[in-house]
C-alpha cells in the first residue's frame, strides 16, 4: 500500500458526463437533417452558402482567438450552420462571407467568445447583411429546379463588392410552376394569400434554405429535447405566445389576421425558437425568466410581422429577447428554500 | 399501476439522477479482523475533543472508556480492542489536519469480546437524564456530520419535537451500508427510535427510506410496534433525498426556514445507522467500538458492507479489501460530499460511512470552459439558489454579494451543480472556499 500515489481531489468526485462540446456537437448532429433537406431542395447553391458561411466563421473563431483554439468546443460550427440556414438559399458567397465574419467577430468574439456574447451571433450576423443587402436577402428562387445538382443559380457567385444579377430569366428558364417569388408571410402581407399548413410542413414553399419544412426541424428539436441538449421550455413559450397573440388578433378581426396554425409555421419561426432562441449564452437561466423570455419573443414576432414594415419579425424579437435577458434573470432569481411565504408550516 | 402525473413518490424539487452502483446491496456484513494497532482518534464528533484518561503503557479491555467528553456536546470513547496502550500521537486525519490518538497495540491471542459495559436501569429514565446515559454510550451520527446524537435529540427550550426522522434514504451512489442495516437489524432500529422518543417526547416517527431499496422497507414494515406510531415512507430514489431540508420537504410537504435548524418545523432527523446502534448499544450500556462501513469503488477487489473495529488504520483496511495498486483516489464518504485523504495513514472514526477506491486514468483535470449559461446547475439545486449567479462571482471573489443577495450560507454542499455543469466549472468547490473565506476572514486576509 505504501506505494499508492494518492491525489487529493474535491467532492463531488462524480461527473454528469455532459461537457460543452457534447452538447455543441449534438446541436451540430441535429442540424444536419435541415441542412441534407435544403441542399436536397435548392441543390449546388444551398450546399455552397452552407459550406462557406461555416467555414468563414470557423475562420474568423480561428483567426481571433490566437492564443487559444477554442474550434474544439463546436460553438462557431453552430453558428455558421444556423446562420446559413436562414440566409436564402441564392445569396452571393461573398455576401455570405461578411455575414459569417460578423457573426463571429462583432456577435461573439468581440465579447470576449463563447458564453460572454449578449446576442445570439447568427442572427447578429444576419441582422448585419439584412441592413447592408436588403435586396439579396429577399430574393428567392424555387426549390426542386430541374438541374439543381448541376449548375449553380447565377447569383451565388457574384464577383465580391458587386450587386448580383437578375434572375426573374433564369427563374422563367427553370420552370417551375406556380413560383411566385416570395414567401408565404409577404404573399400574406402584400396579397392577403395564406399557405396552407400542409405545404407549411412538408416545406412545399419559398423561404430560406434551412426554414422551410416546420415538421423537419421540429423533429430535430425534438431529439435536441430528449436527450436533453436544449431547453424544451424556450420552443414552448415562444411558439405558444405567438399563437396565443394571434389568436387573439384573428379574433379581432378575422378577415384580415391569418389562422394561429400559419404564424407559428410559417417563416423563420420554427428554426428560431427551436434553434436561436434556445440558445443558451444569450437566454435567461432563471425558471420563470425562461418562459417570459419566450413569450415575449413569440409576441415580438407577431406584432412586427402585423405591423412593421418588414414581412418577418422573428429576427429582431429573438435580438430584443437576447438584450433583456439580463433584466429577465436579475427580476425573475428563483425563491429560495426556506424563504418567501411558502417557509411557514 | 401508478399514474403518471398524480400520487407520484413523494421527493424535492430539482436534484440529480447520478448511476448510483448500488452493486454491494445484495452482499450481507461481514466482520472485519482487527489491525494489529488501532488509531483511536479524540475528535470523533462535532464538538469539543474527548479528553484522554488513559496512559501510556496501561492495558485496556475492549468497551473500556478510554477518554471521556468534554462537556454535554461532546462524547466519550471506548477501547475498540483489548490491548495495550502504546502511545498517545497525532495522525493525519481526512480533513488534512494531525488530530491526537490513542495507539493501542492489539492483544493477538484475545477472543475480543466486549469485556466492559456500563448498564443502567432505563426504564423509568426520560427526557434529559436518558440523553446523559446516552451520552456514555457514544454515539455520533452516523451519516458524516458525526453531532453528538444524544444532544440532538434534546429538544431546544421552548420547542416541541413532533416528529423523529429516521433517515434510511442512503441518496450517495456506492454506499449501502444503512440498506444493509435495515434488512439485517430492523429491530434494531425499532429499539433506538424507541429510546430516542422518549429523549425527545416526539410522538411520531417516520423511517422514510428511498424507492431502490424495496426489500428494506419490507424487513422495517415486519419489525413496525403494533401501536402504529412509527412508520416506513417511500421516497423517490434521487440525489440529495437524503439531506435534511429535501427530506423534510418530501415527507412533510414543508421547509426548514432559512438559517434554521429542523427543529423549527418539529422535526428532529438521525439517520438510521445511528439509531440501530444506539437500539443495540444502549441496553447493553456498551460503547460504541465498531461500525459497518461499505467498502467499495471500482479499484476495490472484494468490496462489500464490513463491520469495522473504530482505530482501523486505512492502510490495513485497504489492504484487506484488496485494493489495487492503481487506486489513486480514496474517498472517505460517497462520491459526491465525500473527502479525499491525503494519507493512507487516516484511521476509521465513528463518521465514516463508507470508503472508496478510485483508480482515474487521468491525471488531468477536465478542461474547463466559459459558462454558457445553460441553468443546468439552477435546475440541479435542491435549494433553489442560484449557482450561476454564485459562480460569476466567486470567480470575481465577490464573496460579500453572494453571501448577502443570494443566499450563499444556504448551499449545503450538495455538489450537483459541480455534477450537471457542462463547462466542468468547480461551482461547490469555489462555493466552499466562499463559505470558509467568510467564516475565517480575520485568520485568511
Amino acid at each position: 500500500m505504501s506505494k499508492h500515489r494518492i491525489e487529493l481531489r474535491a467532492a463531488p468526485h462524480q461527473h454528469s458526463g455532459h461537457s460543452v462540446p457534447t452538447i455543441m456537437r449534438n446541436v451540430v448532429y441535429s442540424l444536419l437533417p435541415i441542412c441534407g433537406f435544403s441542399v436536397w431542395q435548392y441543390g449546388l447553391s444551398a450546399l455552397a452558402l452552407l459550406l462557406t458561411v461555416t467555414a468563414t466563421c470557423l475562420a474568423t473563431e480561428r483567426l481571433l482567438n490566437r492564443n487559444a483554439n477554442t474550434l474544439g468546443d463546436w460553438s462557431a460550427v453552430i453558428t455558421g450552420v444556423l446562420l446559413g440556414l436562414t440566409l436564402p438559399p441564392a445569396f452571393p458567397l461573398w455576401m455570405a462571407i461578411v455575414a459569417g465574419f460578423v457573426a463571429i467577430a462583432i456577435g461573439k468574439a468581440m465579447f470576449g467568445g463563447l458564453g460572454h456574447n449578449p446576442f445570439n451571433p447568427a442572427l447578429v450576423g444576419r441582422a448585419f447583411v439584412q441592413a447592408a443587402f436588403p435586396v439579396a436577402i429577399t430574393t428567392w428562387v424555387p426549390a426542386f429546379s430541374a438541374n439543381r445538382f448541376s449548375e449553380f443559380v447565377p447569383t451565388t457567385f457574384t464577383a465580391p463588392l458587386m450587386i448580383p444579377p437578375d434572375i426573374v430569366g433564369w427563374v422563367k428558364q427553370q420552370g417551375v410552376d406556380a413560383f411566385t417569388g416570395a414567401t408565404p408571410l409577404a404573399r400574406w402581407k402584400f396579397e392577403n394569400v395564406t399557405a396552407s399548413a400542409h405545404d407549411l410542413l412538408t416545406g412545399a414553399v419559398t423561404a430560406s434554405a434551412g426554414e422551410t419544412s416546420a415538421l423537419l426541424i421540429l423533429a430535430c428539436g425534438a431529439y435536441l429535447a430528449i436527450r436533453k441538449f436544449m431547453d424544451w421550455r424556450i420552443p414552448v413559450a415562444v411558439l405558444g405566445s405567438a399563437a396565443l397573440t394571434a389568436w387573439a388578433f384573428q379574433l379581432v378581426d378575422p378577415t384580415h389576421y391569418p389562422a394561429p396554425i400559419f404564424v407559428m409555421l410559417s417563416g423563420g419561426l420554427m428554426l428560431g425558437a427551436i434553434y436561436m432562441a434556445t440558445d443558451m449564452a444569450t437566454s435567461p437561466v432563471t425558471p420563470v425568466g425562461v418562459w417570459i423570455y419566450g413569450g415575449i419573443i413569440g409576441v415580438m414576432t407577431v406584432i412586427i410581422r402585423y405591423f412593421g414594415g418588414l414581412t418577418e419579425g422573428v429576427m429582431y424579437a429573438i435580438l430584443l429577447g437576447n438584450a433583456l435577458t439580463p433584466l429577465i434573470d436579475r427580476y425573475t432569481q428563483p425563491r429560495v428554500y426556506g424563504t418567501g411565504n411558502k417557509e411557514q408550516p | 399501476m401508478r399514474l403518471p402525473f398524480f400520487n407520484r413518490t413523494p421527493t424535492f424539487d430539482h436534484g440529480i439522477h447520478p448511476v448510483y452502483h448500488k452493486e454491494t446491496g445484495h452482499l450481507p456484513i461481514r466482520r472485519f479482523p482487527f489491525a494489529p494497532k488501532l488509531y483511536v482518534s479524540l475528535e470523533q464528533h462535532i464538538g469539543k475533543p474527548a479528553i484522554a484518561i488513559v496512559r501510556v503503557g496501561q492495558e485496556v479491555l475492549r468497551g473500556e472508556i478510554i477518554a471521556k467528553p468534554d462537556g454535554l456536546f461532546s462524547l466519550p470513547i471506548h477501547a475498540p480492542a483489548t490491548g495495550i496502550v502504546e502511545a498517545l500521537e497525532p495522525m493525519p486525519s481526512d480533513n488534512g489536519e494531525m488530530e491526537m490518538c490513542i495507539v493501542i497495540r492489539v492483544y493477538e491471542a484475545d477472543t475480543q469480546e466486549v469485556q466492559m459495559r456500563y448498564p443502567h436501569d432505563l426504564e423509568a429514565l426520560r427526557g434529559r437524564e436518558l440523553a446523559l446515559v446516552m451520552q456514555e454510550i457514544g454515539v455520533a451520527g452516523k451519516g458524516g456530520a458525526t453531532f453528538p446524537t444524544h444532544a440532538k435529540l434534546i429538544p431546544p427550550a421552548g420547542k416541541q419535537i413532533e416528529t423523529i426522522i429516521v433517515n434510511g434514504v442512503e441518496c450517495e451512489p456506492f454506499l449501502t451500508c444503512d440498506h444493509r442495516l435495515m434488512l439485517e437489524r430492523a429491530n434494531d432500529v425499532m429499539t433506538g427510535i424507541k429510546y430516542a422518543r422518549r429523549v425527545c417526547g416526539a410522538p411520531h416517527a417516520i423511517i422514510a427510506v428511498e424507492d431502490n431499496k424495496m426489500d428494506a422497507v419490507a424487513a422495517l414494515e415486519a419489525a413496525l410496534p403494533a401501536d402504529g406510531s412509527v412508520s416506513v415512507k417511500v421516497v423517490a430514489t434521487k440525489y440529495p433525498q437524503g439531506a435534511a431540508e429535501t427530506l423534510i420537504k418530501a415527507l412533510l410537504g414543508r421547509e426548514v426556514p432559512a438559517g434554521k435548524r429542523s427543529s423549527a418545523v418539529g422535526v428532529v432527523m438521525n439517520n438510521v445507522m445511528t439509531l440501530a446502534y444506539i437500539g443495540r448499544l444502549l441496553p447493553l450500556g456498551e460503547g460504541m467500538t465498531e461500525r459497518v462501513i461499505t467498502i467499495a469503488g471500482p479499484s476495490v477487489e472484494r468490496p462489500g458492507n464490513y463491520i469495522v473495529p473504530i482505530g482501523t488504520p486505512l492502510r490495513y483496511l485497504l489492504e484487506y479489501v484488496g485494493a489495487r495498486s492503481t487506486a489513486n483516489e480514496i474517498i472517505l464518504g460517497g462520491p459526491m460530499m465525500g473527502t479525499t485523504i491525503p494519507s493512507v495513514d487516516v484511521p476509521i472514526t465513528k463518521g465514516v460511512c463508507g470508503v472508496l477506491a478510485f483508480g482515474k486514468k487521468d491525471a488531468v483535470p477536465p478542461q474547463i470552459y466559459p459558462c454558457i449559461h445553460c441553468g443546468e446547475c439552477v435546475n440541479a439545486c435542491p435549494k433553489q439558489l442560484n449557482p450561476t449567479q454564485l459562480g460569476m462571482l466567486a470567480a470575481k471573489r465577490e464573496y460579500d454579494v453572494m453571501a448577502e443577495q443570494f443566499m450563499l450560507g444556504e448551499c449545503f454542499e450538495c455538489g450537483c451543480c459541480s455534477y450537471v455543469c457542462p463547462s466542468h466549472i468547480p461551482l461547490v468547490q469555489q462555493f466552499r472556499v466562499a463559505k470558509y473565506f467568510l467564516k475565517n476572514r480575520e485568520k485568511v486576509t
